[in-house]
């Protein structure tokens, strides 16, 4: 055998790396686990409890609301977040000055903080005193987002859509931004409708794009917390108490760290296998 | 099938042109015969896709008439021109199939079905994408794509004429000269009007049987690729095409005398008055030759190509190539060269001097 150094120095190089990730995501995953299967009264004293938490989450109606009002929710604000923000993308000039102050206009709500969006459409939408609320009541319609459920929901989806339709549509814009020039005369010349250009040509060039923008869309909205928290607090009731308003209820409301952390973990579950899912199906015809 | 009449037409795509260089098409008056097989041949930016835009229908001219068949057709759109369009990058709907792709023209136009399956096989098998026609389209290779955009120009029976925008740029070498050849059988076949553009002169000669040469918005010269060859009507005619191209020495014309440096050259009619400009002479290197009795110069390079040989030659401060026959002695002892007083050139100001050369 001929002689060899070895030099094992090159592992410093990844070592920052392997203490970023170790502190930002595996070292406080790990409590949570650690936690998830204990109870604790404080004073950093533990006993251990196997899967109590979590046998009795699956059981927990409280936890099916919530992850059923979850589902609502998301599924509500995808259904007219994509194909809306499709729509307006494809309304928006393609050149010309109005590009630019188009593209502002739609930054515009994704530049506000969450908190901030949710104070204002608390304020707007109040039916004594906001611009909204009071137009509303105004019209002759009952609304009321602070006592009645259905307006509490109607506020918190149409908030959703206004803050974030915005991103939808500047993927979507992006997408139909890379479509070659020969692609529109191609179809010109061929004699497709309009309607055959979006199916045939801009639907298919979007998809990769469309594909991150369900996704950021999807992720976002099923961890949603801050909005609806500053809004109405997961009321009136428990109708607008989504999964993250909900943990954090159990977690610092109840100081309840186990079962709070049994939660996290299944919650997290639930947000990696839809990711999968909807990644797998948007996918499944690529490259063939 | 259609003759297709461009009268004098111009194209801005500036809105309110003003000097020369904001027209991209500067004026035209062009007529492409029904059933011919043509070039556009020019430099990047000469304004041929913009020409071909025009007779698409994709552009409106700023001035001036397209007409097929005598009939005004400059308001149409694209569709009721009846017009085909490959462009150089290969347009294919990428959700179809083949087949769907090849029958997209003509399910828009409302096509009875089984006419279309007949067309699609028909067309499929000329193009031999007969056995991919159940395979999505984005799967396929860059020239099986650019097949699929000629295909769709190729099933309709109506179209007028089949445009391509430099169709064989994203295809490899090798698949080149198949695709080409494949062009040329289309034409046979179909007898369709063609008009090809390209900066490539290979292309251009081996496609077209009419080459229209444009530059800087303007056409400079149609003919065949011989016409081209052997009397080029600008010097950047002879400069573009040939390889290499035509040698351009200033000149002196005096007494109904061609004077190169010092050098009289005889022509065999040379421009009977003094033609006013930048006087050049213009000679391609396959009418040089050595020759005892010419003109004295010193030689600087030999490229052997194999079936010829490219020698370069100093007269001065100007360098004169010349074409030499497989195997022939380049002398080295004081050599001397001659230019074909048949085909050696004035030119005033670009512009071959008329009358001054025979054919």
């Amino acid at each position: 055998m001929t002689a060899r150094t070895t030099n094992q120095k090159a592992w410093w190089l990844v070592a920052p790396v392997v203490v970023l990730v170790a502190f930002n995501a595996l070292v406080p995953m790990m409590t949570v686990v650690n936690y998830s299967f204990q109870e604790t009264f404080g004073d950093n004293v533990f006993f251990w409890e196997g899967f109590k938490w979590y046998e009795e989450l699956l059981r927990s109606e409280r936890f099916h609301d919530a992850l059923v009002r979850q589902l609502a929710f998301t599924a509500t604000i995808l259904a007219i977040e994509v194909p809306l923000g499709v729509a307006i993308a494809l309304a928006m000039p393609r050149r010309g000055p109005w590009v630019s102050v188009c593209l502002v206009l739609m930054a515009l709500p994704l530049l506000i903080p969450w908190n901030v969006v949710g104070a204002m459409w608390n304020i707007f939408a109040l039916p004594d005193i906001g611009l909204l609320g009071r137009l509303i009541n105004g019209l002759g319609v009952d609304y009321n987002f602070t006592q009645d459920p259905t307006s509490a929901w109607v506020t918190t989806v149409v908030m959703d859509v206004w803050h974030w339709t915005s991103l939808v549509v500047l993927l979507a814009y992006a997408g139909l931004c890379s479509i070659p020039d020969a692609y529109y005369q191609a179809a010109k010349i061929d004699g497709a409708s309009a309607w055959s250009v979006f199916r045939h040509i801009q639907l298919p060039k979007m998809k990769r794009v469309l594909t991150i923008a369900i996704l950021l869309r999807f992720m976002d909205s099923f961890m949603i917390y801050t909005e609806p928290f500053v809004l109405t607090g997961g009321g009136p009731g428990n109708t607008t108490t989504f999964l993250s308003i909900d943990l954090v209820k159990v977690a610092l409301g109840q100081f309840d760290l186990g079962p709070a952390a049994a939660m996290s973990l299944v919650y997290f579950m639930i947000v990696l296998l839809l990711s999968w899912v909807f990644y797998t199906v948007m996918m499944r015809n690529e490259g063939t | 099938m259609a003759r297709i009449t461009l009268e004098t037409l111009r194209h801005s795509y500036v809105e309110k042109p003003g000097s020369d260089v904001d027209w991209a098409l500067a004026s035209l008056d062009l007529e492409w015969t029904d059933g011919g097989a043509y070039a556009l041949l020019g430099p990047s930016g000469c304004g041929k896709t913009t020409l071909l835009n025009i007779i698409s229908g994709l552009l409106r001219p700023t001035e001036g008439r397209v007409l097929f068949d005598g009939t005004d057709v400059t308001d149409k759109d694209p569709v009721d021109r009846h017009v085909a369009q490959v462009f150089q990058f290969p347009v294919v709907y990428d959700t179809m199939s083949v087949f769907d792709n090849l029958a997209f023209p003509l399910r828009n136009r409302g096509v009875a079905e089984p006419a279309v399956r007949e067309r699609v096989t028909e067309v499929a098998r000329m193009l031999e994408l007969d056995g991919l026609l159940a395979r999505r389209a984005s799967g396929l290779s860059a020239d099986g794509k650019q097949k699929i955009s000629l295909g769709r120009g190729l099933v309709r029976s109506d179209v007028n004429v089949v445009m391509f925008d430099e169709p064989l740029t994203v295809i490899d070498p090798h698949l080149k000269w198949v695709l080409r050849s494949k062009l040329k059988e289309v034409h046979q076949r179909f007898g369709n009007t063609m008009i090809y553009v390209t900066h490539d002169q290979t292309e251009a000669l081996t496609f077209a049987d009419q080459v229209v040469v444009m530059l800087g918005g303007r056409v400079v010269q149609i003919g065949t690729p011989v016409d081209l060859f052997e009397a080029p009507r600008h010097t950047f005619v002879g400069h573009f095409i040939g390889s290499p191209g035509m040698n351009i020495l200033p000149c002196a014309v005096d007494a109904g005398k061609v004077v190169f440096d010092g050098e009289t050259v005889a022509l065999d009619s040379p421009p009977r008055a003094v033609p006013a400009g930048t006087l050049e002479l213009g000679v391609r290197p396959e009418f040089v030759r050595f020759a005892p009795d010419g003109i004295a110069v010193e030689v600087v390079k030999v490229d052997d190509l194999g079936r010829h040989q490219v020698v370069e030659v100093r007269r001065g401060a100007h360098a004169i190539k010349l074409i030499a026959a497989e195997g022939e002695a380049i002398p080295s002892e004081r050599p001397r060269i001659a230019f074909d007083p048949r085909r050696a050139r004035v030119y005033a100001d670009g512009w071959m001097v008329e009358g001054g050369a025979s054919r």
